[in-house]
């Protein structure tokens, strides 16, 4: 085991990947020489050479192009859009063709294409670097979309994409990039060797896609979560004193939906929080699944927490972030209610 | 037979390398024929290809693109460089010290954004990308505005809603800047569009790093401005860098950016970035071309970024140390300085003394600007501002996520 903060267990999957699969290659906007914005892929083409770890123009829809392209010629392509916002000039490339490959020929081709990109707030970026859009990947048929919550699962699952024959989305909340975050800016950052998911084995190990994980056992309230959340909920849930059971969603599509009813059964009460718009979100999804399944066993309605739909605003990042207030207000609500 | 092999564009040179700009093709200044505007694309391609210069080596305004401007025209333009690189230098220092969140410098590119800002018409519309701030210098906004931006303080024209650099003024015919790249290309081309349609004589013009040439956004910019012959001019600032991408992968290794022009069947022009005189030039030709109804331009300026891309990155990594100050086409604020003094028009005393007073106008305006609040420190913008604009009705569901916020700060 190491110790290892987020960007160092994606670092190690795809290393691992590179050294394991001669069919893996890294392409994206400055992700070679300089090893990415974010350093996700320092080292990588120093270690795998410039035809396996590609620099590429800045053109996201030719990047997952190229990629689909190269999937169907056997590669395995790990292609990086540099921040979710700006993954939007590819989105008919992934909805169109990488999610419906494989179904529109009968399963004569596919793309084997993981997509990674940072995604979330709270960095001080403003518009057009602090989106979450797992909603508008989770809403199209063929695509798989994931979102770690810690440096472990990080490498598990990104690990588990890549050798997925399916696409995936994998959304890398960059706020918990160096360490979990409670929600409170004006505490000093915590590192990751600070948490028991920072230890993460060096060699090569998978975390299912498709399984979500009980990170806080609990009786009053089932809390269901993704990404930065679950740290801001956790803490949320301790301030208030409300003994919450968290759920760590980890794949928002294939959605494991019998961990998820099986704790609402037994708390009876319910509260989604995610970071993204709440209007047509996935909290939509996952609050219709639940009620189906739970309705005879809630003993209050269902919540979402969820940042405000409009843009994300630069001026009032922390207004608009979905935090530990906003949070243990809905964990009250649900308490007191019937 | 030997198997496909996968190329990868050189890099010219990296940290610990001496630099190396051999692979740029220079024309001298003053040898590269200017074509009426009235010329056909097929008739001009070389202008794709050659390098439109005006200052030689002595400071000389030479050859048939000399814009034969005033002295004092000159004196004006380089005010407008020196003090947008003094807000530029103190800007930077600003974000070092914590009072903003983000900047961009546009240290080395001053010529371009000032004179195409220059040649343009006020009412010609701009849509430029986030590092032609000269041109908001020129149409004269106040440095002070820009800073109540940069500082998303309560006189911010954003409300606070954007990241530093993005500004927008409408009454300056000045569009607002998106942060995704290439977006305001093609937008562009539908504003000429709509002027043609209008018949009025006002033009666009837009602007992009050779970096984000690659943007699908791109293409549709070219295809529009050419099938529709819009009165636009559609500039890509080739300043070497995509943050930490060499302007190979944008596919400048093998040809000009601008020789993607007449590849549309429109006009393309490769000009010195940094001579303020060949800028103006070429600009001033293609604004007449266009407002006379003989079709779009496509200008490459090849020029420098000598500071980094952003405040969050560190060139050190990607390139040498002392590259900028081996770009052999010089700095474009020496230039001018240089060109005017030849004329007996300027001289170092008067220089010095320019770059102190815009200084101080800066400081002047820097220590106004942080009175209207800072980021961290009031008087601060109402949060109730963020649910304003989404529409233009506010519906009733952000009314009710107003409420909510507005009882979640009461709470604190």
């Amino acid at each position: 085991m190491a110790q290892m903060n987020m960007i160092q267990a994606l670092n190690s999957a795809m290393d691992i990947m590179l050294g394991r699969d001669h069919s893996v290659v890294v392409l994206g906007e400055d992700v070679g020489f300089f090893g990415g914005v974010f350093r996700v892929t320092d080292g990588l083409q120093r270690k795998y050479g410039e035809h396996r770890v590609l620099d590429t123009p800045i053109a996201e829809g030719g990047i997952v192009a190229a990629a689909i392209g190269m999937g169907v010629n056997g590669l395995r392509p790990v292609a990086e859009i540099q921040f979710a916002d700006y993954i939007y000039p590819a989105y008919d490339q992934i909805v169109s063709e990488l999610a419906r490959l494989r179904y529109r020929s009968a399963g004569e081709f596919f793309a084997p294409v993981t997509i990674r990109t940072p995604c979330g707030g709270g960095i001080r970026g403003g518009q057009t670097h602090s989106q979450s859009p797992e909603g508008v990947f989770a809403h199209v048929s063929g695509l798989k979309v994931v979102m770690p919550s810690n440096p472990y699962d990080a490498k598990g699952l990104l690990i588990s994409a890549i050798e997925d024959d399916d696409p995936v989305i994998f959304f890398e909340p960059k706020r918990i990039y160096n360490g979990p975050f409670d929600g409170d800016p004006n505490k000093p950052a915590v590192p990751w060797s600070t948490h028991p998911k920072g230890d993460v084995p060096e060699g090569h190990y998978t975390v299912p896609i498709g399984k979500c994980e009980v990170v806080r056992a609990g009786a009053d309230v089932t809390v269901v979560t993704y990404g930065t959340m679950v740290h801001v909920c956790e803490a949320a849930a301790r301030a208030a004193g409300i003994d919450a059971e968290i759920v760590d969603v980890r794949t928002m599509v294939p959605l494991d939906v019998e961990t998820l009813v099986t704790s609402v059964r037994k708390t009876g009460r319910c509260v989604i929080v995610h970071e993204a718009t709440r209007f047509g979100g996935y909290g939509g999804e996952l609050s219709a699944t639940i009620q189906e399944e739970c309705f005879w066993h809630l003993q209050a309605p269902i919540l979402r927490v969820c940042g405000w739909d409009t843009p994300y605003p630069h001026a009032f990042e922390w207004e608009y972030f979905p935090g530990q207030a906003r949070v243990a207000t809905a964990l009250r609500a649900v308490m007191e209610a019937a | 037979m030997r198997p496909s092999r996968l190329h990868i564009p050189k890099h010219h040179s990296r940290p610990g390398e001496k630099p190396d700009f051999s692979y740029l093709e220079l024309s001298p200044a003053g040898t590269v024929a200017r074509p009426d505007i009235n010329t056909r694309v097929r008739d001009m391609n070389g202008l794709a290809f050659e390098l439109v210069r005006v200052i030689d080596e002595q400071h000389r305004a030479v050859g048939p693109w000399n814009p034969h401007l005033d002295p004092s025209d000159l004196q004006v333009a380089l005010r407008h460089m020196v003090l947008t690189r003094a807000f530029d230098e103190r800007m930077q220092r600003m974000q070092r010290a914590g009072k903003i969140s983000f900047y961009m410098r546009s240290l080395g590119e001053e010529a371009v954004a000032v004179a195409q800002g220059m040649a343009l018409r006020p009412t010609d519309m701009l849509f430029p990308s986030y590092r032609q701030q000269g041109l908001y210098v020129v149409r004269g906004r106040p440095v002070l505005d820009l800073m109540c931006q940069l500082l998303s303080n309560t006189r911010d024209m954003c409300k606070g809603r954007q990241l530093p650099v993005m500004y927008h003024w409408r009454d300056g015919n000045i569009f607002s800047i998106s942060g995704n790249l290439t977006t305001q290309f093609p937008q562009a081309v539908g504003w000429a569009m709509a002027a043609a349609i209008k018949g009025t004589d006002d033009i666009a013009a837009s602007w992009i790093g050779e970096g984000s040439s690659a943007e699908a956004d791109f293409h549709h910019a070219m295809l529009f401005a050419s099938v529709y012959r819009a009165p636009a001019i559609l500039n890509i600032v080739n300043n070497q860098w995509a943050i930490s991408t060499f302007q190979g992968f944008a596919g400048g290794e093998h040809r000009t950016f601008a020789a993607r022009g007449p590849g549309f069947g429109m006009a393309g022009l490769r000009v010195d970035g940094n001579d303020f005189l060949a800028v103006y030039a070429v600009t001033q030709w293609a604004a007449e071309r266009a407002r006379q109804g003989f079709g779009p331009t496509l200008i490459e300026h090849v020029t420098y970024r000598g500071a980094a891309h952003s405040t969050s990155d560190d060139p050190a990594r990607y390139r040498p140390k002392d590259d900028y100050e081996n770009w052999p086409l010089g700095d474009p604020i020496e230039r001018l300085k240089g060109h005017l003094i030849g004329l007996g028009e300027w001289s170092e005393e008067r220089h010095a003394e320019l770059a102190r007073e815009m200084d101080q106008r800066v400081q002047a305006s820097w220590k106004e600007a942080t009175t209207y609040g800072t980021l961290t420190e009031p008087p601060r913008l109402d949060p109730r501002l963020m649910f304003e604009d989404v529409f233009k009705e506010m519906p009733e569901h952000l009314k009710k996520q107003a409420a909510e916020l507005r009882a979640e700060l009461a709470g604190k």
